[in-house]
């Protein structure tokens, strides 16, 4: 039976035009930006890694496919999540909102199973967004540019040799992901408060950007409770192109994200299975 | 006994705040009966039907269906139970019949031949692959009760099935529920505000109001009891009203405009109009008026709120 669930739910979420958002609107932006770059990018890394050439041995162009993806990669910090908070937040207010808990939730399969069929098409959902993000930027800079070493942009210099940078692209985009799926348990738990989906949207951006400013802000109150703050995690993924990278505090890291997530799911399943439908 | 008792609720209650919305509820479902649960808008109905399909939890007491606690049984029972909660709302971006195979996944799967024939039963086969979107009301609420039938259930509990058809839409959907319970020997559960509904389909009956039981019996029982008025449209009325008022089973008569309202027996209506036009008196229309307002004065002596 929960194979059945699983699949009418993804079916069911693949078969709404709001799921399509964000495949379109990656579909569109990172074509944009590459081709923009191509168009009149050239000179503009050319000016940031003015003597670099000199002073350093770079192998191949620095303007490459790597650096592109990588660039495009901080769309994770806002945008990605709004695009997920748009799905994952109407995963369960939409069924409220069109009645259809009532048509549900009325049959053998519990709540619990109802939920976390409902939690696994969520976070395909995520997953498939966020590789398709990957794969496109990817595939589209290396098309039009080709590959190299990775400049990584910051406070200090990095340079990833072209050889390295395969491994941790990849990583980079699991751990992407892992923090999207943090992201998307957020949505999914506002999404069982209220009967519109319109309020998890705005609840989950409300909190991404204002924890992002308390995680930013070098005040030493907000100091004090970054640790307790997802968002203070979220930048995992970019932790794997520091040299040399930091392993530690990367499984640390990856591990309180995961306990956000799983502590998120447990409110929503306990919130989703004592509710009264009145929908 | 028990195992003739398909639901009952054990002083069922539920509290919002402070107000109770369902108190002190018992009722007895016997199998094979259509049992009309009648009551005025927002007596407490729906939030029981929400208790007894477990949308809602009590606040007090417990269902029992076919003689089991539905909270421990949950699936067990259910899965011999269909139900339609208010208005049939469904996935309007899919065919009516992938919305069923979604329905019967919850129900542990369905037959593709068993929802064809639900289908075919409800009269929707023909338009079972349109999207619902394109469905008119009185559609939706047919494929309503093609969901609540998906498993083949003992026991289909209907909530306000009727409410905002057509009168077209309104005797279809009447005339499937009577089929089914002929046809299928399902128990049927059929909440309305509408006594005449009840009347017109119902076995048995319970009536609530202010979320409280007023009284549960046989149909033809209790409203064989009450006495109801019957509006009397009569040339000339002064002596129409003379002749009323003198026939022994009239329990009172008076003339409101042109019309006389006659508290009688339902059964003596025909009779007293036979008296009338014996009497030479032209009788332009003559109504019975038996509302669920007026059968709740005749047996609570109080006026509900509608």
């Amino acid at each position: 039976m929960m194979r059945a669930i699983i699949g009418n739910e993804i079916f069911k979420t693949f078969r709404k035009w709001r799921t399509y958002i964000g495949f379109i609107a990656v579909g569109a932006v990172v074509p944009l930006v590459e081709f923009g770059l191509k168009a009149e990018g050239g000179s503009l890394v050319r000016n940031m890694t003015r003597g670099l050439g000199e002073d350093f041995l770079i192998v191949g162009n620095l303007f490459n496919a790597y650096f592109i993806t990588y660039f495009i990669l901080n769309s994770l910090w806002i945008h990605v999540p709004f695009l997920i908070s748009l799905v994952a937040g109407d995963q369960l207010a939409g069924e409220a909102t069109g009645g259809t808990f009532r048509l549900m939730l009325i049959h053998p399969a519990s709540r619990t199973r109802i939920l976390a069929a409902k939690y696994a098409t969520t976070l395909l959902y995520t997953f498939s967004l966020v590789a398709f993000l990957a794969l496109l930027s990817l595939g589209l800079g290396m098309a039009l540019f080709g590959r190299g070493d990775l400049i990584v942009p910051g406070g200090t210099l990095t340079i990833i040799p072209r050889s390295e940078v395969p491994w941790r692209l990849v990583l980079a985009f699991g751990l992407g992901i892992w923090s999207m799926w943090c992201v998307a348990s957020l949505a999914f738990l506002f999404s069982s408060l209220v009967e519109n989906a319109i309020g998890p949207i705005i609840g989950t951006m409300a909190v991404i950007i204002v924890f992002l400013v308390v995680s930013s802000t070098p005040i030493s109150l907000f100091t004090a409770v970054r640790p307790y703050l997802f968002t203070t995690y979220l930048n995992v993924w970019q932790r794997v192109m520091e040299q040399p990278v930091p392993w530690s505090e990367i499984a640390a890291h990856t591990a309180y994200l995961g306990l956000f997530s799983v502590g998120f799911y447990i409110a929503t399943w306990y919130i989703f299975v004592t509710k009264d439908v009145l929908s | 006994m028990s195992g003739d008792i398909v639901l009952e609720t054990v002083n069922l209650g539920k509290k919002y705040g402070d107000r109770w919305a369902v108190r002190g509820l018992n009722l007895s479902v016997p199998r094979g009966e259509i049992f009309g649960f009648l009551g005025p808008n927002g007596a407490g109905k729906s939030t029981t039907i929400r208790m007894i399909l477990s949308l809602i939890t009590p606040s007090t007491g417990s269902v029992e269906l076919f003689g089991l606690p539905l909270r421990e049984n949950r699936g067990t029972v259910l899965s011999r139970v269909g139900g339609l909660v208010e208005r049939a709302d469904f996935y309007l971006y899919l065919s009516a019949r992938r919305n069923l195979e979604i329905i019967a996944d919850l129900n542990g799967g369905v037959s593709p031949s068993a929802i064809g024939e639900i289908l075919e039963t409800v009269g929707l086969a023909s338009r079972a692959g349109d999207r619902v979107k394109s469905y008119s009301h009185g559609m939706k609420q047919r494929l309503g009760l093609a969901s609540a039938l998906l498993g083949s259930p003992e026991l289909v509990v209907l909530d306000e099935p009727t409410s905002g058809l057509d009168p077209h839409g309104i005797k279809e959907v009447r005339d499937l529920i009577a089929r089914l319970a002929a046809e299928r020997k399902v128990t049927v559960f059929l909440s309305s505000h509408l006594l005449s509904e009840i009347e017109q389909l119902a076995t048995s009956m319970a009536i609530i109001n202010n979320g409280s039981l007023v009284v549960q019996g046989g149909v033809h029982e209790l409203l064989g009891a009450g006495t109801g008025t019957v509006h009397v449209t009569a040339v000339p009325s002064g002596r129409a009203l003379e002749i009323i008022r003198s026939l022994p089973y009239v329990d009172g008569a008076t003339l409101v405009d042109d019309r006389i309202l006659v508290k009688i027996p339902a059964a003596q209506a025909g009779v007293m109009n036979a008296e009338l036009v014996r009497a030479g008196i032209e009788i332009r229309a003559l109504v019975p008026e038996r509302s669920l307002e007026e059968y709740f004065l005749s047996i609570t002596g109080e006026v509900p709120p509608l």
